[in-house]
């Protein structure tokens, strides 16, 4: 595995190239990542989500930027939404990073969803696990822009930044589950704007519910900030909080506990995966479309076909 | 499914004219491919910077300044020094023929100039790009 020594060893062309291999989901990929993992583990990573519009990408760029002004070397995976009709996709989040180019402490790198719908790619995971091995101390991952549901990052990243903006609904949708249930940060960004304080007294109060019942257990109670995060105000508290929340779960013990969460997601999701690719090679595609005609011309049902399947002698 | 390709869509220099870079991208996306988009006013470096994070198969260079002759041969010259000479460089923008087969020699493979159709630009990226 030679890219994978060149990668380790500082090569950023045999980095990119790996990361391309584990988003082809190539067999290479595989070989690669299974020699990388005694070198991962050691990074923060950090996930950014929030509604389309809330200013994710600025505030990815800003938090970079106080990262490496301490010295902290930063991976950025920023992903973006396929197109489901064409598999095409823009990447634009590159256009609010341009204040990082030139730093070889940094390396970002865009990523489409293609067909994934939890707010991630099916290979960010592994993207990070690349970028964590070959040391980036801290991986921003900046998932597409969601709704209330798309709450994948939780499973990979230790802190969730979740970024709020004013006028976007009233405080019933603060009240909805999902989103605001991952936060261990909640950001009201674009403090500048009018409704600000609304949008912030919205989720105090909903937190503030929540944190009576359900996250007690935790002893950790999601911070609201308020950023501007195009002039940089505001942000550097939010540093603060990432690397608060980052003792705090270390200390608490619910470092190596969510550690094993996510690698039991990781595991069950890969099982997942391979079972179904075995089954299908198994039976055949030809087989699959026959009982999908079937279940079509109301002959059986589908769990009567899955147990039909599962149940085929070798 | 066949590979997908990944293109970088960028716009080096100083002319803020970024509707042609826009629309270009979105007629990639169109057919398929996966365009990381830099935006307005990108260096050279910062182009060559972004073709080898992203791992890009193509990058497409929008220039409607007249600094094509300056900023291209950068690019190329990054691209080179950074390993990356198998990434494919494509050039829109307003060229005169003299420049457009100097830009050629060194090693553009395509230059579309003012009125060519996205048709014809996402047909010639496929050419390039399925030529390996």
């Amino acid at each position: 595995m030679d890219l994978v020594e060149k990668a380790l060893a500082g090569d950023r062309r045999a980095l990119a190239r790996l990361l391309s291999l584990v988003e082809d989901d190539s067999p290479q990929a595989q070989e690669a990542l299974a020699v990388l993992h005694p070198h991962t583990g050691r990074a923060h990573i950090v996930g950014v989500t929030g509604a389309p519009g809330t200013g994710k990408s600025t505030l990815v760029n800003e938090l970079a930027k106080r990262l490496r002004a301490r010295g902290t070397t930063v991976g950025i995976v920023a992903v973006d939404p396929t197109s489901p009709f064409t598999g095409g996709a823009i990447l634009g989040d590159r256009v609010r990073m341009r204040d990082l180019a030139g730093d070889p402490g940094i390396f970002i790198r865009s990523m489409a969803t293609r067909g994934s719908l939890g707010g991630l790619a099916r290979a960010t995971g592994d993207a990070v696990k690349v970028l964590d091995a070959v040391g980036f101390q801290t991986i921003l991952v900046e998932t597409v822009g969601v709704g209330q549901a798309e709450v994948d990052v939780a499973r990979t990243a230790h802190t969730v930044v979740v970024v709020e903006a004013p006028g976007l609904g009233d405080d019933v949708q603060a009240l909805k589950a999902g989103l605001l249930e991952i936060a261990d940060i909640l950001v009201v960004n674009k403090a500048d704007r009018p409704g600000a304080g609304q949008t912030a007294l919205a989720l105090e109060a909903t937190l503030g519910l929540g944190w009576n019942n359900s996250n007690a257990a935790d002893g950790w109670r999601p911070p609201i900030l308020k950023t501007v995060a195009l002039d940089g105000t505001g942000v550097e508290a939010v540093v603060e909080a990432i690397d608060a929340h980052r003792a705090f779960l270390q200390q608490s013990g619910l470092w190596v506990q969510k550690e094993q969460e996510r690698v039991r997601a990781d595991l069950m999701q890969a099982l997942h995966r391979e079972m179904l690719d075995r089954l299908i090679e198994q039976v055949g595609e030809a087989e699959i479309d026959r009982w999908v005609g079937r279940i079509v011309a109301r002959e059986v049902d589908v769990y009567t076909a899955v147990e039909s399947l599962l149940e085929r002698p070798e | 499914m066949s590979k997908q390709f990944r293109v970088l869509i960028a716009k080096p220099g100083l002319d803020g004219h970024d509707r042609g870079a826009k629309v270009v991208a979105r007629a990639l996306r169109d057919a398929g491919m996966e365009v990381i988009y830099t935006g307005l006013r990108q260096t050279p470096e910062m182009i060559v910077e972004a073709a080898l994070q992203e791992d890009v198969d193509a990058v497409g260079l929008s220039i409607l300044s007249g600094a094509h002759m300056t900023l291209v041969p950068r690019v190329l010259e990054g691209l080179r020094e950074a390993g990356l000479e198998d990434v494919k460089v494509f050039v829109g923008g307003i060229i005169p023929d003299e420049d457009a087969e100097a830009l050629k020699e060194m090693g553009v493979v395509e230059i579309f100039g003012p009125g060519t159709s996205t048709q014809t630009i996402v047909e010639a990226f496929h050419r390039h790009l399925a030529g390996g």
